[in-house]
């Protein structure tokens, strides 16, 4: 097995009596491009700033690609970090910005300057050299302060929510862009975001964090696909999460008794939730599905046109869930009040952990 | 039509006029009579005597004035220098780092400039009483109260001022900008050089013009711990009011007023570098 790029193990960070970062094991791999999701404050920038060398950790143990680094100083460490607003230096122009790495390692100065301008044009900005970066917009101050941390060479690159800042259309770009860049250097980029979509469309590898804590690492499709507990489910996505208890290894039984079919690992009389993505339901006139173990009654609450498609609020005997109908030509129209049944294909459904 | 109604009406604009040339003629009128009359060649002040240079002439030959003006310079300058250094770092600590302590030494930084002036030079004459025949004593020294006295006074509470201007100025920059300094493999001190200093750069210049103008106009601290021997441009021409205004006061008040006016230039072209900095 290779060395990865980035390894923690029982990595703790506290600031007093806040545990911002709870005992992490992560690795990633070389050339990897990992996102670390999360909702605000779960500590994502903690564990990104500890990579980076800006915060300490208070425990555990740091690798980068196999050096022990925990309590190395920043400037030390063969990683650069895109920060969540840009910090440009505004007192300096574009080409002193990007040159500043290579200045400070003692690069000589024709030779900082040509390799920054190269990697000036790389970022697309040829030609805006001599701006102030404090003249630049919301895009363009992003690509200065990738142009800044590439031209490092940096082993692995650090980026605190580099697209938090930027409109929607603006921000897909940058997020091609992105890729693009990574699979060109082929280094590994370690990606901070709380916008799920962002990670799923992006990522070889995600990390999802909640409270401090690393509930599951995997690729998109393993944590859309397999949620660990009920936090991931949710947070991934959208789905619906229906309370029941471990019947038989085969059987869930729900919250109003009815008894459906879920293959799960859990123990019997396990509390679990049955996660059922709106995209993965079906709504059919009561009686028309046959009581096969993949389906539930319920009626009509209101219905929301998307324009591609239509979100239906179904109530259930104890809770409220969301089915969303493509909006095929000919697709069956529901009123509200309708008695209904969900039904969905078997293998559909996941179980998780309801806690 | 909505733009009027909020125009001050005819008679009220005129009051508003009015009142704004009586806050300058307030303002003005004894700066500038001030300046005519040390230009006027009568012995007594406040009547007109012909035009002369006599009394900026006078104001030159005399030793006293020379030296007094000497005086003020060497202790704004020695003063200004160790407070800027003094003032930037206490800035700096308070704004960038907590220690134990520090809201106490923050409240304690902002007494001198609450501290009435008489209850300071008091304090600070008892002082120098005190503490410089212990030092003498002990290490055989010959301090005495003069030159060292009244600098070290005016750096007392010029560090205030001047910490109070470059903490504004670091307060406004992002603690963000050092770290990716050091991010990009600069160290401490780089990250500090290259990247701290540009940016409080304005605040430090202001801070430092501003405790020039201050250590170059004080009268009261000064004449309370100089010695014999010591005496600055301020204290001299409160020394000569006492004897009788002449004509050279006049003069000596313009060539202090030109200084004044020229440090607080240099400050707002400092601040205008500042903004245009920023944006
Ligand atoms: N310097 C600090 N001192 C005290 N507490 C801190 C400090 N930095 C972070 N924390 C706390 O640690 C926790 C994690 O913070 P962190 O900044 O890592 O969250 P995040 O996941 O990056 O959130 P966001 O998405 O809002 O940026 C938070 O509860 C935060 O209040
Ligand atoms: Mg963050």
């Amino acid at each position: 097995m290779t060395t990865p790029a980035v390894e923690l193990k029982g990595i703790t960070k506290r600031f007093g009596a806040v545990v911002a970062v709870d005992s992490i094991d992560l690795e990633i791999a070389d050339g990897e491009f990992f996102a670390m999701l999360g909702p605000s404050g779960c500590g994502k920038t903690t564990t990104l700033r500890m990579v980076a060398g800006l915060d300490f950790p208070t425990e555990g143990s740091l690798k980068i690609f196999g050096d022990e680094v925990g309590t190395l100083p920043p400037n030390k460490r063969p990683v650069n970090t895109v920060f969540q607003n840009y910090a440009l230096f505004p007192h300096m122009t574009v080409l002193q910005n990007v040159a500043f790495g290579l200045k400070m390692q003692g690069v000589d100065k024709s030779a900082a300057a040509s390799q920054a301008r190269e990697m000036i044009e790389l970022v697309q900005l040829g030609g805006l050299e001599d701006r102030k970066s404090s003249q630049m917009s919301g895009g363009q101050q992003q690509r200065v302060a990738l142009a800044r941390a590439l031209v490092n060479h940096p082993k692995v690159l650090l980026l605190d929510e580099p697209l938090g800042a930027l409109d929607l259309k603006l921000r897909q770009e940058m997020q091609g862009e992105l890729k693009r860049l990574q699979r060109e250097l082929g280094i590994s980029f370690v990606f901070v975001t709380h916008d799920q979509e962002e990670a799923l469309t992006m990522s070889d590898r995600i990390a999802v964090m909640h409270e401090g804590q690393l509930l599951q690492v995997g690729s998109p499709e393993e944590i859309y696909e397999h949620p660990v507990n009920r936090f991931v489910a949710d947070f991934i996505g959208q789905t619906n999460l229906l309370e029941g208890t471990i019947e038989d290894s085969a059987t869930v039984c729900l919250a109003n008794g009815v008894r459906v079919k879920a293959t799960s690992s859990y123990s019997t009389g396990a509390k679990v939730a049955l996660s059922l993505r709106p995209e993965r339901a079906h709504l059919s006139m009561r009686g028309d599905g046959a009581s096969d173990g993949s389906s539930i009654d319920g009626v009509i609450e209101r219905m929301t046109y998307l324009g591609n498609a239509r979100v239906y609020s179904v109530r259930l005997d104890w809770m409220e869930v969301e089915v969303r109908e493509e909006n095929r030509p000919g697709a069956a129209l529901y009123e509200p009040g309708t008695e209904i049944s969900i039904h969905w294909d078997p293998g559909a459904v996941w179980v998780v952990a309801d806690s | 039509m909505s733009s009027t109604a909020v125009e001050p009406r005819g008679w009220f604009k005129a009051l508003l006029h009015v009142n704004g040339w009586l806050v300058y003629i307030f303002f003005y009128a004894p700066i500038i009579l001030l300046v005519v009359f040390s230009f006027s060649a009568s012995r007594n002040v406040g009547v007109w005597g012909g035009f002369t240079f006599e009394w900026y002439g006078e104001f030159w030959d005399s030793q006293a004035t020379r030296d007094s003006l000497w005086n003020s310079v060497q202790i704004a300058v020695l003063s200004t220098l160790i407070s800027v250094v003094l003032g930037t770092m206490a800035a700096l600590a308070l704004e960038r780092f907590t220690f134990r302590g520090h809201r106490v030494f923050d409240a304690l930084l902002y007494l001198p400039i609450i501290i009435p002036d008489v209850t300071m030079a008091v304090m600070l004459l008892l002082f120098f009483a005190q503490f410089f025949d212990v030092i003498n004593a002990v290490f055989g020294t010959d301090l005495r109260k003069g030159f060292s006295s009244i600098v070290l006074s005016h750096i007392a509470f010029n560090i205030s001022f001047v910490s109070v201007v470059v903490r504004a100025r670091i307060a406004g920059m992002e603690s963000r900008l050092e770290e990716a300094a050091m991010d990009l493999y600069a160290t401490r001190w780089q990250a500090f050089r290259y990247v701290t200093v540009p940016q409080i750069l304005p605040g430090i210049l202001g801070g430092g013009l501003l405790a020039m103008t201050l250590s170059l106009d004080d009268v009261v601290i000064t004449q309370f711990v100089t010695g014999p021997g010591w005496t600055t441009l301020p204290v001299y021409v409160f020394g000569l009011i006492r004897k009788g205004v002449t004509p050279l006061i006049n003069a000596v008040s313009v060539v202090m007023l030109l200084g004044s006016v020229t440090l607080v230039a240099l400050s707002i072209l400092a601040d205008r570098a500042r903004s245009v900095g920023d944006t």
